[in-house]
Order: C-alpha cells, then structure tokens, then sequence
C-alpha cells in the first residue's frame, strides 16, 4: 500500500513536491517561531544572570529592572551608600555592585559602577564580560570609560578616543558634561543585551562631572529637584534626582571599605549571595529597613513579570505561524481532491482488481500521511539549514540562541498534531472518493 | 462446478421504470467460452456489473465458482471478485502511472489466491503471459501504461485477467478500439490462455464476426426478457 502511494505520488511529483514544499515551509515556520521565543525568552531571562537580587530605591520591580539591567528609564532617587555598605556587609551576601545612572553618551545611558561590575555581570546562559579591545578600568580610572559593542561600531570608538556625556537620558541634551571628558580604555565584545548598548564609567568619573556643577541647580518650584533627603515613593519616577543629589557630595566622608570612591548616593545595587536559598530573607530584610525606603528585586521574577507584558506579540506570531500551517493543509486537500476526478478511472480499475472501496479510503489517507510527513522532515531540514545560517547573526546582534538540537522539548508533540491535522485534512477527499468508487462501480462514465 | 449460474435475475437501476434485466438462466460450465452479442445499450453491461457485483440485483441468484453473489456483502465481495472473476474492459483498463508489468501483478497484489495460483514466481508467470500475449520485448514489460498503444494496452489487460487462473473472465467490447486485423489476433490470443489457464470466458461484443472463436454464442435480446 505504502509502495503504491508512493509511486501513485511520484506519477504527480510536481504538484506533490509543491505540496510538501508548501507544509515543510509551515512546519519549519512554526518551529522557528516557537525556538526564536524559547530564545528570546531565554536570552531575556539570562540578561540578569548571576544577578540574585538588584536593591534599588523603593519604586516598582519591573521599572528597577527595566533601569538597571536594560537602560531604559531610572530608578527612584538615590539610596545612600550606608545602605550600600550595610547591604555588602550583610553574612548571605558574597558580593555588591554600586549602580548609578542618569547620564547619557549621544543618548546611550551611561553606567557608573566599578570594576567588580564586570566581574560579576553574566550574560547569554552564564558568560561572563570579555573585552573586544583594550582594558577594564585601570586603577586610578576616575575618567576611563568602557563601551558596549553596539556604541563602539556606531561611532567607531577605539580605546583612547575620549568622550564627553550628557546630563539626562534624553537622545538630545544641551546640558553637556564637556567640561568632564572620558577616555576609552576598552570595548566590551557583542553580548546580544542591553549591555552593547551601554556605557561604563568609574563611580569616581560619574560623581566627578557632577561634583563641577554649581550647586543651584535645582528650580526651587520643582519639587522633585529638591535636593538630598526625605525622598518618598512620590517621586521615584525622577531619573535626575540621584545626581543632582551630588551638589552635596563634598560634604560626605564615609569610611573605606575597598572601593576606591565612595559617592553618597547611588541607584541601584546588584547582588550576589553566597547561599541563593537564602534571598527570600534578604528581600525580607532590604524591605524592611527602616532607614531608607529599598525595594529588593529577584531579576527572574521581575523578567517573568516583563516577558509577560510583551507576551501578546509572542502569541500573534504564534497564531500566525500556525495560520499559516493551515494553509499548508489546506494546498494539500487542494491537491488532493483536485486529482480526484481524473482519478476516479484509476480507482474503477483498482476496484475491478480486488481494491475495497476502504482500501482506496485508505490510499488517499496514505498519500496524505507520505506528504504530511515529508513535509514535517522538509521543515527539520529547512529549520536546521536555517538556524545554521543565521544563528551567528542571531547570538551577535540579538543574544539569541537557537539551538542545533533536531528537537526541542516540545517539538515532537507539536509535529504530531500536525501529522494528525494531516490525516484528519486528508479524510475530506479520501470520503469523496470513497463515495466515488461505490457509485461508480467498475464502469466510470465520464 | 459451474463457473458461472445465473437464475431468475431481475435489476432495474434505481428510479428506472422498467426493468433493465430479466435473465431467466445464464450459465457457463468450467473453461466454457461464449460469445454474448447484442446491440449498444441492451443492457450487456449492466449484467456484466451484476455479475462483478458491483450492482446489487433486485431479485434472482448469481453464482461465481458455485458461490452466491448475493450472500457475500461489501469489502467481501471486491476480494471474492479478484479471487475468481478477471476482467477486460474496452478502454482504459490500466493504472498509467504502473508499468505493463506492476499492471498485470495487480490481482496477485489484492488476492491471495490469484498469488497462490499464480505459481512460484508470479512475476515469471506475468512475463510468460505477456510473452504469449505478444508483448516479449522485455522494455515493454516495464514501460509505464501510458506509453503503450491501445492493442498492447487490451493485451496487457488480458494478461492481468487470466494471472492466477481465476474462473470466470468477463470481457466487456475488449476488441471495440482495435483495427480488424487486431481484433482477431487478440481474441484468438485470448481463448487460447482461457483454455490453458481453465477459464470461462464471457466475451460480450456487438460484432459477431468474432463469434467462431467460441464455444457457443448467445443472442443478448433472446437471454433477457426484460421487453416481454
């Protein structure tokens, strides 16, 4: 029966091959819609990899995360670098970066941290930092600035090209930090995240082209300009205010606890602990400190929070894909009942030889169980062909990792309901035919 | 054994008024070969159908092999028709797309005992046939149907009914699309497999010059009387 099918298909191989051209096209559509999302969805939640908890002044979890790991927007205003200190000094926690943020670089924000941030920073499934070229931030580095991949091929910055930044977040600024330029001292390699869209300056450097602001800068009518403390959740949505804090950063004078400067406010804190079961109480205990008002964020929530806001378009593209399926079947009922009628002597003549009505049912359902599933091995091959080709782009510009795999974890059930949708399409015309043959009989009057 | 017995058969197609068949008794002896002539549109056909039980009739029996038509029902009735009746119709009897060989295997495929009775090799047996039947040229054995002309197509068809020795043949006009010359070469190719494979052959044509390669002829308008 299988033989007979098939060289039954064979005798239509044009057709028949745009058929199976026309499901392999959906099934490897299909496929690469759901891979690209278990990618993004994947490459999202690994951009705040190694990340335990980010502490951020009290405000909402996904704008702290938006802030911090994507550069989009800011945090509440600055939490005092006590906090930060008690935080490091906490027994769960293993280390802490100092975030601060607010200024922009031709409209790029502009990170100040230390040189532990690129110690710690994970990307893409566990990858650490690396530089494309030149250095981290050297030892005396108040004005050295590391780039992200993305501004460095846009501008064409190389180490030693100096930069000035903007005060804001806003792509045009005239309030220009030139007076406070940076020097490059090294380019960070493609990572697929916000980070190639970021620039790094020491905590020293950022505090430094604010320290030479004149110290009336705020407008006294605007209340969320007012400098320094008694800060509520009222006014976390300002992304300035952390830095005009600093007009009084002079007066601050802390003890050293290993970082080279010590500004008094900053924005964010990441953090890593030694014990990862134990963030629950960290949160717990951030939350309720009852000097400054913190918000402590688990990335992975905050991420799946996010994922889930922007997961419409996820499911749009899902619906497509599938749509698009559909009309795979549908070109394949299409085909097949379209040979129908000039088959109908073939049947009779099958009929005459013994072939039951059924078994004709049966050959029709066969060919459309050949075609289902050289479409389904079609999509495979055209799926692999094409994550072949386009994964090295994909990872570099996007962060996203398709896999090689033949099969994802979900992938053999989401075949087989195409296969089914195959055979169940297939019953269309293999019902007609068998109506055909019985009233047909032997002698097919045409 | 009677190859084929038919008794106080009456068919009307659905609707129809009259009735189109009115047999009182057909048979046909084990290996007998008849001639049945009559005129386009007497209803030869329809009989051959009843007789292939593709058609249910209204009343009467037929017997094929001594086995009643009429008690075997659905799918049974295709496989009892490959297991002992072979046929050649007129025009279009192949699959196009099978070569002439696949074509003539065709009964062996479905029926288990035109396999058995094909012998030890029924590919061998179909080349032996088609050799007989004129087609000896082995490229001709495995060229797609399509590409056969209509005489080498009714010989193709000839061999596909009488592999496995089935015991009824039903010819409906098998010559009707050959040239003269054909027409008596194929039915004399034809009666001669019948008797060496033991067939009953039953030839219906409307041109009785072909009428001397058989045993005995029946005038269809004397055997149904239908108009009476």
């Amino acid at each position: 029966m299988l033989g007979f099918s098939l060289r039954s298909l064979w005798n239509r191989r044009f057709v028949a091959g745009l058929t199976v051209l026309a499901i392999g096209l959906s099934v490897a559509l299909i496929l690469g819609v759901e891979r690209l999302r278990d990618g993004a969805r994947d490459s999202f939640a690994n951009s705040a990899s190694g990340i335990d908890l980010i502490v951020a002044p009290r405000g909402n979890s996904v704008q702290i995360l938006m802030a911090t790991v994507f550069g989009v927007g800011g945090t509440g205003t600055g939490m005092t670098w006590d906090s930060f200190e008690w935080m490091e000094g906490r027994p769960e926690v293993a280390w802490a970066v100092p975030i601060q943020m607010g200024d922009n670089h031709r409209g790029y924000p502009v990170i100040g941290t230390d040189a532990s941030y690129f110690e710690h920073f994970r990307h893409s499934g566990g990858q650490p930092l690396s530089l494309a070229a030149g250095t981290f931030f050297t030892g005396d580095g108040a004005d050295a600035a590391v780039v992200g991949a993305e501004i460095a091929a846009r501008f064409g910055y190389a180490p030693g090209t100096v930069i000035v930044n903007a005060h804001g977040s806003g792509e045009v600024s005239f309030d220009l930090h030139d007076d406070a330029p940076f020097t490059i001292s090294g380019v960070l390699a493609p990572t697929g995240t916000a980070v190639d869209r970021m620039v790094f300056v020491a905590l020293e450097g950022f505090d430094t082209i604010h320290a030479q602001e004149e110290t009336p800068l705020a407008d006294p009518l605007d209340p969320a300009a007012t400098p320094a403390n008694g800060h509520g959740e009222d006014d976390a949505h300002d992304d300035h205010d952390a830095h005009e804090d600093h007009e009084d950063h002079g007066e601050y004078e802390g003890t050293e606890v290993g970082h080279g400067h010590e500004p008094d406010r900053i924005n964010a804190v990441y953090v890593g602990l030694i014990d990862r079961t134990n963030v629950l109480g960290l949160q717990r205990a951030v939350n309720e400190r009852p000097s400054d008002a913190l918000s402590a964020v688990l990335p992975a929530v905050a991420l799946a929070e996010l994922w889930g806001i922007t997961g419409t378009a996820e499911s749009a593209m899902r619906l497509m894909a599938w749509a698009v399926a559909l009309a795979g079947m549908i070109s394949m009922v299409v085909m097949l009942s379209a040979t129908l009628d000039t088959r109908r002597r073939e049947f009779a003549i099958l009929r005459s030889v013994g072939a039951t009505p059924a078994r004709i049912f049966g050959l029709i359902v066969t060919e459309a169980a050949i075609l289902t599933a050289a479409g389904l091995i079609l999509g495979l091959v055209l799926l692999t062909v094409a994550t072949f080709v386009t994964d090295p782009i994909l990872s570099a510009r996007f962060g996203l990792r398709l896999g090689f795999d033949v099969f994802g974890a979900r992938e053999p059930g989401t075949l087989f309901v195409i296969f089914c949708a195959g055979l169940l399409a297939s019953l269309v015309p293999a019902v007609r035919v068998y109506r055909m043959t019985l009233a047909d009989g032997l002698s097919v009057r045409l | 054994m009677r190859a084929l017995h038919v008794q106080n058969l009456t068919f009307n197609w659905p609707g129809a008024q009259n009735v189109t068949l009115r047999i009182p008794n057909l048979s046909l002896a084990q290996g007998e070969r008849i001639f049945l002539f009559g005129p386009s549109g007497s209803g030869k056909s329809t009989l051959l159908s009843a007789i292939a039980g593709v058609v249910d009739v209204s009343t009467g029996a037929i017997l094929v092999a001594d086995k009643d038509l009429g008690a075997v029902r659905g799918g049974a009735r295709d496989r009892f028709r490959v297991d002992h009746i072979g046929m050649i119709f007129q025009v279009f009897n192949l699959i196009p797309w099978l070569s002439a060989l696949e074509n003539v295997l065709l009964p062996c495929t479905f029926s288990q005992r035109r396999r058995t009775r094909a012998g030890d090799d029924p590919v061998a047996t179909a080349r032996r046939l088609l050799e007989e039947l004129g087609l000896s040229d082995p490229s001709l054995a495995s060229k797609p149907a399509n590409q056969l002309s209509v005489g080498q197509q009714q010989r193709v068809a000839a061999a596909r009914a009488l592999i496995g020795k089935p015991d009824l043949i039903l010819a409906d006009e098998p010559t009707s699309a050959l040239d003269e010359a054909a027409k008596a070469a194929f039915v004399d190719l034809l009666t001669r497999e019948c008797a060496e494979a033991g067939s009953a052959l039953l030839f219906v044509s409307h041109d009785r010059s072909l009428e001397r390669h058989f045993d005995r002829s029946v005038d269809f308008l004397e055997l149904n009387r239908s108009a009476a």
